[in-house]
C-alpha cells in the first residue's frame, strides 16, 4: 500500500500556557495539495515546524513520506522543503549565491548544484537579479528566491507557510501557478493561508484551524457548499428594518439568512440568481437597502458557518494582517 | 524447495551520506559569513577604527600619566593589551551575527536541512576567526606605525599573534551564548556589552593591575583578558615566557571548554 505523504495523529505542542497545537489530525495524498486555513494564532505555523522538525512535538505522532519527524528526523530533513512565513534567506549573498547554499547544505551532488540553481533561477524569472545581493530585491523576488532556495534538493513534499502573505496580487498569481506546475510534476504541498481564495483555488483539501484544533477537512467544494458561493450584505437602519426583512426573505428564500445589527446577511449557493429574489421580495414590501455589496464569502465567513462565531476577537482577522507580526503567530 | 525471502532495505538514495559532510557543512557556512563581511565592509571598517582610536588614545593622550613596570616603554606596554581588547570587541560580531540569522528565520531554514548540527555554530566562529586574522595583522602594523616594538624574535611575533587567535576564538564562543540567549541583534549588542567591559577594563590590558584597588586587583589577576595580555607580553617583551603562556592557554581553553557546550545547547533549543 502506498503510504501518505504526511500522516498526522494527535499532534500536541504547547508554549508555556498557550496551546498551540491541541491534538490535530490529517492526511495528505500524494501529489496533493493540502491547505491548512486558519487566523493568526490558529496553529498552522506551529503544525509546520513541527512537521519540518524544526519543532518538536509535546505529544502524538508525525510522519513524512512514512518516518517519523521525531525519531527520524534527518531522514525527514532530507525529503522536505520549507519555505517560512519570513523570508529566511541570507540579505548579503546574492541569489546565485544563496541557492548554492542551500543546495550544499541539502546534501546535493556537488554537480548537480549549479545547473539546479541555474534552472530555478529561470523558472522563477529572477536569473537578471541572480548576482545581486538579497537586500536589493523586493518583497516579492525575495518570496520567489525563498521558494525556489526550498526547491533545490528536489524534495518530494514541499511546506509552503503563507506563501503569499504580503505580495501584490500578480505575484501572487504567479506564485500560484508555480505551485500547481509543481503538483503536476508529483510534489506534494502543505500550505497555510488565511485567505480563503487562496486555500479554494490551489488546495485538493482544506483543512480550517481554529485553536489549535481542526474544525473542518474536507474539498473546497463541499466546504464552499456548506458556506455558500455567494454572500449578499444590505443596510438596512431604523425602524426595524431589518427585522422586518429578514422574517420575509426567511420565509420566501431557501437560503441561509442572520441579521447582524442594521446589518442582513444572505449566503446561498445560487450565484446571482439569488439576488433577484431578494430584491423582488423586499421591492413587494417597500423595503429599500441603503446599500448592498455582493462578495464571496472570507476565511471569517467559513468560521461563522463552522463555529457560530467570528474570527476569534483579539485576533488579528484576515483583512488587513497581511503585514502582521510573524513573532506572534503560533510561537 | 525453499525459497528465502531475504528482504533488502530499500536504499533510497536521498540518504546517502556525504563523506565529511560536517567539514562541508562547516565551510559553507564560514564562506556565507565571510561573503557577508566582504559585502557589508562597514561592520570591518568600524570593528577596526574603534581599536585604532584605543591606540591613539592610550599611546598619546593617557599613556604619559601611565607608570609601568620595570624598563618597559608604555607603547610595549600597550599594544599586547590592545590586541587582546581588539578581539574581545570583535566578538560581539558572533553575537550579532546569530542573533540576526535567528531572528531572519534563517536559523529555521538551517534547522530543517540535513545538515551538520554542528556546522552552524562552527561556521560562524570559523569566519570569525578568519576576519581576526586580518585585524590582528592589521594592528600590528599600526602598533609599528605607533613606534611598538618587539624585543624577543619573530616566533615571539607569530606565537603572539596565535595565542591572540586562540583568545579570540574562545571569546567567540561566549558571545555565541549571548547572541542566542538574547535572539535579536539590537539587544545582543547590549547585552554583550556589560560581559565585555569588566572583562576588558578590569584587566591589565591598558593598566597595570597594581595600580587597582585591592579587591578589584584579586578579580583583574585571574581572568583571560590579563592572563592573554600578560602572555603576549612575555611572547613580545621577554621573561617568564613559558608559565604565562601555558597560564593563558588554559584559560582559553577552560573558556571554550565551559562556553561551547552551552552555545550547543542553547542552539539546539532556540529554533
Amino acid at each position: 500500500m502506498k503510504e501518505k505523504a504526511i500522516a498526522v495523529h494527535d499532534l500536541r505542542k504547547r508554549f508555556g500556557n498557550v496551546t498551540a497545537l491541541d491534538g490535530i489530525d490529517f492526511d495528505v495524498e500524494r501529489g496533493t495539495v493540502f491547505g491548512l486555513l486558519g487566523p493568526n494564532g490558529a496553529g498552522k505555523t506551529t503544525a509546520v515546524r513541527v512537521l519540518a522538525t524544526v519543532l518538536r512535538p509535546d505529544g502524538g505522532h508525525a510522519e513524512v513520506l512514512g518516518r517519523d519527524v521525531v525519531r527520524e528526523a534527518d531522514a525527514v530533513r532530507r525529503r522536505i522543503g520549507l519555505a517560512g512565513q519570513n523570508a529566511a534567506v541570507d540579505p548579503n549573498l546574492t541569489g546565485r549565491e544563496n541557492l548554492r547554499m542551500v543546495g550544499m547544505l541539502g546534501q546535493m551532488q556537488r554537480a548537480d548544484v549549479m545547473p539546479r540553481a541555474e534552472e530555478l533561477l529561470r523558472r522563477f524569472d529572477l536569473s537578471g537579479a541572480a548576482d545581486r545581493p538579497l537586500r536589493t530585491y523586493s518583497g516579492g523576488m525575495r518570496r520567489r528566491l525563498d521558494v525556489a532556495a526550498s526547491l533545490m534538493p528536489r524534495p518530494p513534499v514541499l511546506f509552503l507557510d503563507e506563501p503569499t502573505t504580503g505580495l501584490d496580487l500578480p505575484s501572487r498569481e504567479e506564485l500560484w501557478d508555480m505551485i500547481r506546475e509543481l503538483v503536476s510534476d508529483g510534489t506534494t504541498v502543505l500550505l497555510t493561508t488565511q485567505y480563503l481564495e487562496e486555500a479554494d483555488r490551489l488546495a485538493h483539501r482544506i483543512a480550517v484551524v481554529d485553536g489549535g484544533k481542526i474544525i473542518a477537512n474536507d474539498t473546497p467544494g463541499r466546504l464552499k457548499a456548506q458556506m455558500g458561493a455567494v454572500v449578499v450584505e444590505m443596510a438596512l437602519p431604523g425602524d426595524g428594518r431589518a427585522d422586518r426583512a429578514v422574517g420575509l426573505l426567511a420565509e420566501r428564500l431557501r437560503d441561509r439568512v442572520e441579521r447582524e445589527g442594521d446589518t442582513v446577511r444572505i449566503t446561498s449557493d445560487r450565484g446571482a440568481r439569488v439576488l433577484w429574489d431578494i430584491l423582488r421580495a423586499l421591492d413587494g414590501a417597500d423595503l429599500e437597502p441603503d446599500s448592498l455589496t455582493v462578495r464571496e464569502p472570507s476565511m471569517d465567513d467559513v468560521f461563522l458557518a463552522l463555529t457560530g462565531h467570528h474570527v476569534t476577537p483579539g485576533r488579528p482577522g484576515p483583512q488587513g494582517s497581511a503585514t502582521s507580526d510573524p513573532e506572534g503567530v503560533g510561537r | 524447495m525453499t525459497t528465502i525471502a531475504v528482504s533488502v532495505p530499500v536504499q533510497d538514495s536521498r540518504d546517502r551520506r556525504i563523506p565529511l559532510g560536517v567539514v562541508r557543512d562547516t565551510f559553507e557556512i564560514t564562506r556565507r559569513n565571510l561573503i557577508g563581511y566582504r559585502r557589508v565592509p562597514q561592520l570591518l571598517v568600524f570593528s577596526t577604527i574603534q581599536p585604532v582610536i584605543f591606540v591613539v588614545m592610550f599611546r598619546y593622550v593617557f599613556g604619559g600619566a601611565i607608570s609601568v613596570p620595570g624598563r618597559v616603554a608604555y607603547v610595549d606596554f600597550l599594544m599586547p593589551g590592545i590586541f587582546v581588547q581588539t578581539v574581545v570587541f570583535g566578538a560581539i560580531a558572533t553575537a550579532i551575527g546569530l542573533a540576526t540569522d535567528l531572528k531572519s528565520g534563517l536559523m529555521e531554514r538551517f534547522h530543517a536541512l540535513p545538515m551538520a548540527r554542528s556546522a552552524v555554530l562552527a561556521g560562524r566562529t570559523t569566519a570569525d576567526l578568519s576576519r581576526n586574522v586580518f585585524v590582528v595583522v592589521l594592528m600590528m602594523v599600526v602598533g609599528f606605525l605607533v613606534g611598538w616594538r618587539v624585543q624577543t624574535n619573530v616566533w615571539g611575533l607569530l606565537g603572539a599573534a596565535l595565542l591572540v587567535l586562540f583568545f579570540g576564538y574562545a571569546m567567540s564562543w561566549v558571545f555565541a551564548v549571548v547572541g542566542l540567549a538574547v535572539g535579536d541583534p539590537e539587544s545582543a549588542q547590549a547585552a554583550a556589552f556589560p560581559v565585555l567591559a569588566p572583562l576588558v577594563f578590569a584587566s591589565s590590558a591598558f593598566v597595570p593591575v597594581s595600580s587597582m584597588p585591592g579587591w578589584l586587583q584579586a578579580f583583574a589577576n585571574n581572568q583571560p583578558v590579563s592572563a592573554t595580555a600578560s602572555a603576549v607580553r612575555a611572547l613580545t617583551l621577554g621573561g617568564a615566557t613559558g608559565s604565562e603562556v601555558w597560564r593563558a592557554i588554559a584559560w582559553c581553553a577552560g573558556t571554550l571548554v565551559v562556553f561551547a557546550p552551552v552555545a550547543v545547547r542553547l542552539y539546539r533549543r532556540k529554533v
